[in-house]
C-alpha cells in the first residue's frame, strides 16, 4: 500500500485552495485525486464573470479563477491525479480510488474531503406528469453548451431561481433561445440581486414569484409545462395554470453536497448534509477534514476557497502534531431564523483567536440583529439591514468570548426593538 | 420468410425469442421502442414473487411457480442479479393475521414454501418494520431482480443464438394467406410461418388485427418511488401488505442495485401511453408504506415512475393459440407476476404451443449462457488490476454515483444487441441511475453513442424516436 | 426622475439609486457609484461566451470581451463571435478577435486549451 502525508478528495476550488495551503505550512506529501480530466471542478463550464472580487480584487470568469489556482498547485509540484475516482475512504484513512493505472489504496495520515456538490433534479422532487427528454438541470445544460457546444432547447422555461438558471437564462438567451420565463416556488428569489438584473432584467425575461412548474407535458419530448402559482405553505392554488409550451424545462433547484465518501465512512452528517466538523473543519473522524460545497453549499467560490485555506492549514496542523486531543466541545446549533452553522462544534482549546462563523438566514429579513448566545447568555449582537438565504453569512467569533471548553452556542435572529 | 415472427420485445418475448433460440428456426423479433423490455417489463417491482398468491390452478400460479423455480439458473446463464431476499406479507393487526391463514394454505396448494411469522419474529429479520406488526407469512423462494438486464440479456442471448431484432418497428397490420402471416409495421413487411403475439399493453389489438376477440387488455397504472442506496438495511425482505381485489399492494423492497422501491399504487387508465405520475397518488403511495415501515427516508427519494401494468379482461394470463389459426399465438394480459413467469412461458409456448405447428429440431450450437459481462466494482483488487492492465477503460468512471466505467458502456456497445440509445445504456450498466441522474455523466453517454454510431450528438436519444437531448450544434 | 437599479458590479446587489444628474445614492463602494452613472447614461456590460474550437475533450473555447461593450451591441457581437474559430492550442488571453465589431475592446480567449 501506498503511503501519504495527505490526500485530498477533488481537485475543484476548495481541492486546490486546501492543498497550496497545507503545502505552505510545511506537508509536501500531497496528493489531489480529481476524479473528471481537469482541475478546477465545476468551474471549468462556468465560463461566466464574477468571481474572484475577494481573492483577487478582481472581476475573473471561472476558467480563469481556477488557473490561478492551477498554477499555484503546479508552481508548488504539488502531486494529482485526474480521472481518479475515489471509491471509499475507511476510518483509519485508506483511501481506495480508480484509474487507468488500476485500483489503489493509500493510506493517509490525514484527509480533506473536498468533492464538491451536484444539483438536486426532477428525480428528487419528483415533477407531476411525465418524464421526457428535455427536462435537465441547469447545470448539465451548462455544461453541454460551454464545453462541447450543444444546445439542449431553443424555446425554454427555468424552474427555480439558483444562480446556475439565471445564468444559463442569459447564456442560452445570447446563444439565440428564448427563454419564456423563470419560476420561483419562493415569494423572493434565491439567486443573487445582480443575476436578477444582468440575466433576467436584461433580457427582460419574467420571474415568477410562489410559482412552481404543476405539470410536465410531452411523451418522448418535453411539448409544455403547466406553471400554478402557490400559497404561503407552498401548495399549489387551483385556477392559476399558466401553460408555455417550451421543449427545455432547465431546473436549478439546488446543489446537494457529494458527501457519500464521508457518510459511508462513518463521519456524522449535517443537517446540509454535509457532514459534522469542528472549527477547524475537521469531522467525526480524527483527521478527515472537509471544505467547500461538499461540507455546505457556498454562494460564492471566493468563500470556497478561504474554507480550503482552512481546512488545508488545519490539516497540516494536524499532520504536524500542532492539534492536541480534547474531548471537551461546544456545540453550535442554528437558533431563531437560522437554517445552519458550520462549524457544528468548536474544541476552544483547539481554536485559533477568532473563529468564523458561516450560517444563512431561512427567509428574507430585513433590520434584525444576528444574535449569538452561550449556554443562554448573548456574547455578541450585530445588526444586518438585510438578510437573504441564498448569501451566507460570515461571523468572526473572538475566541475570547467563550468562557467554556463545553455547552451551546447558538446563532439566531432578533427583530430590531425586540 | 420467417419460421417465427415475435411481435414485442418485452420480458415475454424475450425469453419466448430464446426459447427459440435453441432450435433450428428462423426467428426475428419486433418491438416498437427503441430498446427492447422498454414498457411494462422496465416499470414494475422486479419482484421474483414467490407464487404463493395466485389462485390455484390459474395460468398465473402455474407460471409463476414455475418461473420461480427456473429463476436461479436463468439469471446464471444470463448474467442478472437476481437476489433471493424472500418476501413478507406482514398482518398490521388482528384481522389482517387472520388473513394470513388462508394465504398459508393457498401457498401450500400451489407448492410453495411458506411459513407464518410471529410479530417477535418478524421484528427480530425486520427492525424497522412498524410496532403494530402482528405476524408475517415468509415466503423464501421471492426475491428481486434487475428486470432491465433481465430482458436485454435474454433477448441478446437470443441474437447471440441467431434471432433477429428489428427495433423501432410498429405493427400496422396483420393478414394471413395460405398459412403464411404477412405483418405491416411501419418499417417494412414481414412474412412468417408462426406469429407470437408478445405485445403487452397492445397485445389485445394485435390479437384483434386477425379475429375478432372475446378478451382486451387494461392498462392499470403503478406509481413509485425510487430511494437512493444510503438507507442500508432500511428493509431485508420483500415487503408486502395483505393482498386485495387491487393487486399485491404497496410494497416496500431493497432491488438488486441497493436502492429502494415503494409503491405501486393501482389506478385504472384509460391511455395506454399515459406514463405520467401524480402528486395526490405518489403522496397515497408514500402514505400506505409508512404504515408498514414508519422511518422510510424518503429525503433520499432519487426519482419517481409509473409503469403500466397490461390487466386482461380474463383475470388471468392468456396464452393460447387464436381460435382461427392454430400458428398465431397470443401472449396477453401478462401482468404481475409476469416478469418471473417469463422464462416458463418462453419454455411451454415453444415447446407445447409451437411445437404443434412447426417441427422442432435443437440447435446444436445453441448456447445458453450469455458472454459474461464484468463487473469492476464487485472485482477483487488483483482481477481488477489485470484488467485494467490489459484495458484501461475499466479504470475510468464515467458515472460518478453508480460507479460505472467506460469499459463496461463500450462493453456494452461491442455485443449482438447493443444499446442505442441514452436509456438503454442507462438499463444496461446503471449510469445515470445514481442520485444526480445524469447530471454529470449524461453528456459523456451522449458524446460516446454519438462516436459508436459514427452521427451527431443532436441525433442521440433519450429513449424513443423525438426524445433528441440536444437540439442543435451552437457552434 | 430618480432611477431605482441594482447594482451588478459584485455580488451584494446594491440597491442604487440615481438622479437626473447622475448622482448616484445606496451604493456600498466607489465601483457602485460608477456603475450607477454609466448604467443610466450608457448600460455597459461584458460579454463572455464561447468560440468554436475543435479540441480533443472540449469543443468549444470560452472567452470574454477585454472590456463592457454597449448592452444593446451584445447580440450583434455574438454574431461574429459565433462565426469566429480557433485552434488549439490556445492559450489564456490570447487575442481572439481585435476590436471586435469596431466596440474598441478585443475578445479573449479566458482558457487554456492544449490539444
Amino acid at each position: 500500500m501506498e503511503h501519504k502525508d495527505l490526500v485530498i478528495i477533488g481537485g475543484g476550488s476548495a481541492g486546490m485552495a486546501a492543498a497550496v495551503a497545507a503545502y505552505d505550512a510545511g506537508i509536501k506529501d500531497i496528493l489531489i485525486l480529481e476524479r473528471t480530466e481537469f482541475l478546477g471542478g465545476i468551474l471549468n463550464q462556468c465560463i461566466h464573470n464574477g468571481f474572484g472580487l475577494h481573492e483577487f480584487k478582481e472581476e475573473l470568469t471561472g476558467p480563469e479563477f481556477l488557473t490561478r489556482f492551477v498554477d499555484q498547485v503546479k508552481e508548488r509540484g504539488i502531486a494529482y491525479e485526474l480521472e481518479a475516482n475515489v471509491l471509499s475512504l475507511s476510518k483509519d484513512k485508506v483511501v481506495t480510488y480508480l484509474s487507468a493505472k488500476g485500483k489503489t489504496e493509500i493510506q493517509a495520515k490525514a484527509v480533506i474531503m473536498a468533492a464538491g456538490c451536484y444539483e438536486r433534479n426532477s428525480g428528487a422532487i419528483g415533477i407531476p406528469g411525465t418524464r421526457p427528454a428535455g427536462v435537465i438541470t441547469a447545470g448539465q445544460a451548462q455544461l453541454y453548451l460551454n464545453e462541447f457546444g450543444y444546445m439542449v432547447g431553443k424555446k425554454v422555461f427555468i424552474l427555480g431561481s439558483g444562480d446556475i438558471g439565471l445564468i444559463m437564462a442569459r447564456r442560452m438567451t445570447l446563444e439565440g433561445a428564448k427563454v419564456l420565463g423563470v419560476a420561483e416556488l419562493m415569494p423572493y428569489s434565491n439567486g443573487l440581486n445582480r443575476n436578477i438584473q444582468q440575466c433576467l432584467k436584461d433580457f427582460d425575461i419574467p420571474l415568477y414569484l410562489s410559482h412552481t412548474v404543476t405539470k410536465i407535458i410531452g411523451k418522448e419530448h418535453l411539448e409544455a409545462i403547466e406553471i400554478s402559482q402557490v400559497d404561503e405553505k407552498m401548495r399549489p392554488i387551483p385556477g392559476t395554470e399558466q401553460r408555455f409550451d417550451v421543449d427545455t424545462l432547465l431546473l436549478s433547484i439546488g446543489l446537494i453536497p457529494n458527501n457519500s465518501i464521508l457518510d459511508q465512512a462513518g463521519a456524522i452528517p449535517s443537517s446540509t448534509r454535509g457532514s459534522k466538523v469542528n472549527q477547524n473543519m475537521e469531522t467525526s473522524i480524527p483527521g478527515v477534514f472537509s471544505c467547500g460545497n461538499v461540507l455546505h453549499v457556498h454562494d460564492l467560490v471566493d468563500y470556497v476557497v478561504e474554507e480550503g485555506r482552512q481546512a488545508g492549514a488545519a490539516a497540516a496542523a494536524y499532520l504536524q502534531g500542532k492539534e492536541g486531543k480534547s474531548e471537551a466541545r461546544i456545540e453550535c446549533v442554528p437558533g431563531n431564523g437560522i437554517g445552519y452553522v458550520v462549524p457544528s462544534w468548536i474544541d476552544l482549546e483547539q481554536a485559533g483567536d477568532s473563529i468564523p462563523l458561516k450560517f444563512r438566514c431561512r427567509k428574507p429579513s430585513k433590520n434584525v440583529y444576528i444574535s449569538i448566545s452561550f449556554n443562554g447568555k448573548e456574547i455578541k449582537k450585530m445588526l444586518k439591514l438585510a438578510m437573504i438565504p441564498s448569501e451566507m453569512e460570515i461571523m468572526k467569533l473572538p475566541k475570547n468570548l467563550l468562557d467554556s471548553n463545553q455547552g451551546k452556542l447558538e446563532v439566531s435572529l432578533v427583530a430590531k426593538g425586540e | 420468410m420467417k419460421d417465427i415472427l415475435i411481435i414485442g420485445g418485452g420480458a415475454v418475448g424475450a425469453f419466448v425469442a430464446r426459447k427459440a433460440s435453441s432450435y433450428n428456426l428462423k426467428v426475428s423479433v419486433i418491438e416498437a421502442c427503441q430498446d427492447v423490455g422498454d414498457v411494462t417489463s422496465m416499470a414494475n417491482s422486479a419482484i421474483v414473487h414467490s407464487g404463493y398468491d395466485p389462485v390455484p390452478g390459474t395460468k398465473k400460479a402455474i407460471f409463476n411457480v414455475k418461473g420461480n423455480r427456473m429463476f436461479p439458473q436463468v439469471c446464471k446463464d444470463l448474467d442478472v442479479h437476481f437476489e433471493p431476499i424472500g418476501s413478507l406479507t406482514v398482518a398490521l393487526n388482528d384481522a389482517q393475521y387472520q388473513m394470513l391463514l388462508p394465504l398459508l394454505e393457498r401457498a401450500k396448494e400451489n407448492g410453495v414454501p411458506a411459513e407464518l411469522l410471529s410479530a417477535e419474529q418478524v421484528k427480530a429479520m425486520e427492525p424497522n418494520i412498524s410496532p403494530k406488526v402482528k405476524g408475517a407469512l415468509l415466503c423464501p423462494t421471492a426475491g428481486t431482480v434487475n428486470p432491465f438486464t433481465l430482458v436485454a440479456h435474454a433477448m441478446e442471448n437470443a441474437v447471440d443464438n441467431g434471432v433477429k431484432v428489428h427495433l423501432g418497428e410498429k405493427v400496422i397490420g396483420i393478414e394471413e394467406k395460405d398459412g403464411i402471416f404477412v405483418v405491416h409495421t411501419t418499417r417494412r413487411d414481414h412474412e412468417a410461418k408462426v406469429v407470437i403475439n408478445c405485445a403487452g399493453l397492445h397485445s389485445d389489438e394485435i390479437a384483434a388485427m386477425v379475429e375478432p376477440i372475446d378478451w382486451s387488455i387494461k392498462p392499470r397504472k403503478g406509481e413509485y418511488f425510487v430511494l437512493d442506496h444510503y438507507a442500508k438495511g432500511l428493509v431485508n425482505h420483500v415487503l408486502f401488505p395483505l393482498p386485495s381485489e387491487k393487486g399485491k399492494g404497496i410494497l416496500v423492497t431493497s432491488t438488486t442495485s441497493g436502492n429502494y422501491l415503494v409503491g405501486p399504487s393501482s389506478e385504472w387508465d384509460d391511455d395506454k401511453e399515459d406514463f405520467s405520475t401524480d402528486a395526490p397518488t405518489l403522496a397515497n403511495v408514500k402514505e400506505q408504506a409508512l404504515m408498514m415501515v414508519p422511518n422510510i427516508p424518503f429525503r433520499e427519494q432519487i426519482r419517481t415512475f409509473s409503469g403500466l401494468r397490461a390487466t386482461p379482461s380474463t383475470h388471468d394470463f392468456i396464452i393460447e393459440p387464436s381460435k382461427k389459426y392454430p400458428n398465431f399465438i397470443n401472449c396477453g394480459g401478462i401482468e404481475s407476476p409476469g416478469l418471473v413467469s417469463s422464462p416458463a412461458i418462453g419454455e411451454y409456448v415453444i415447446d407445447e404451443l409451437v411445437s404443434k405447428v412447426l417441427p422442432l429440431e435443437p440447435k446444436e450450437s445453441y448456447n445458453p449462457k450469455i458472454r459474461p459481462y464484468l463487473h469492476p466494482a464487485t472485482m477483487d483488487e488483483q482481477e481488477l488490476n489485470a484488467l485494467i492492465r490489459k484495458d484501461p477503460d475499466y479504470g475510468i468512471v464515467v458515472c460518478n454515483c453508480e460507479k460505472v466505467t467506460l469499459g463496461e458502456i463500450k462493453d456494452c456497445l461491442s455485443r449482438s444487441l447493443p444499446p442505442q440509445t441514452v436509456k438503454a445504456v442507462k438499463k444496461r450498466t446503471r449510469a445515470g441511475f445514481g442520485k444526480c441522474q445524469g447530471g454529470f455523466c449524461q453528456p459523456k453517454v451522449v458524446m460516446l453513442l454519438a462516436k459508436h454510431f459514427g452521427c451527431s450528438p443532436a441525433d442521440i436519444l433519450y429513449d424513443n424516436q423525438g426524445s433528441e437531448i440536444i437540439a442543435k450544434e451552437a457552434k | 426622475m430618480e432611477h431605482i437599479l441594482t447594482c451588478i458590479v459584485c455580488p451584494r446587489g446594491c440597491e442604487l439609486h440615481v438622479d437626473e444628474n447622475f448622482n448616484v445614492t445606496g451604493n456600498s463602494c466607489p465601483r457602485g457609484a460608477i456603475y450607477g452613472a454609466q448604467e443610466i447614461r450608457d448600460p455597459r456590460r461584458t460579454l463572455t461566451t464561447t468560440v468554436k474550437c475543435r479540441g480533443k475533450l472540449l469543443r468549444v473555447c470560452p472567452c470574454k470581451t477585454s472590456g463592457t461593450i454597449r448592452k444593446g451591441d451584445q447580440f450583434r457581437i455574438m454574431e461574429i463571435v459565433n462565426q469566429t474559430e480557433v485552434q488549439p492550442p490556445v492559450k489564456m488571453g490570447q487575442l481572439l478577435v481585435s476590436n471586435i465589431g469596431d466596440t474598441g475592446v478585443d475578445l479573449i480567449a479566458t482558457r487554456e486549451i492544449n490539444e
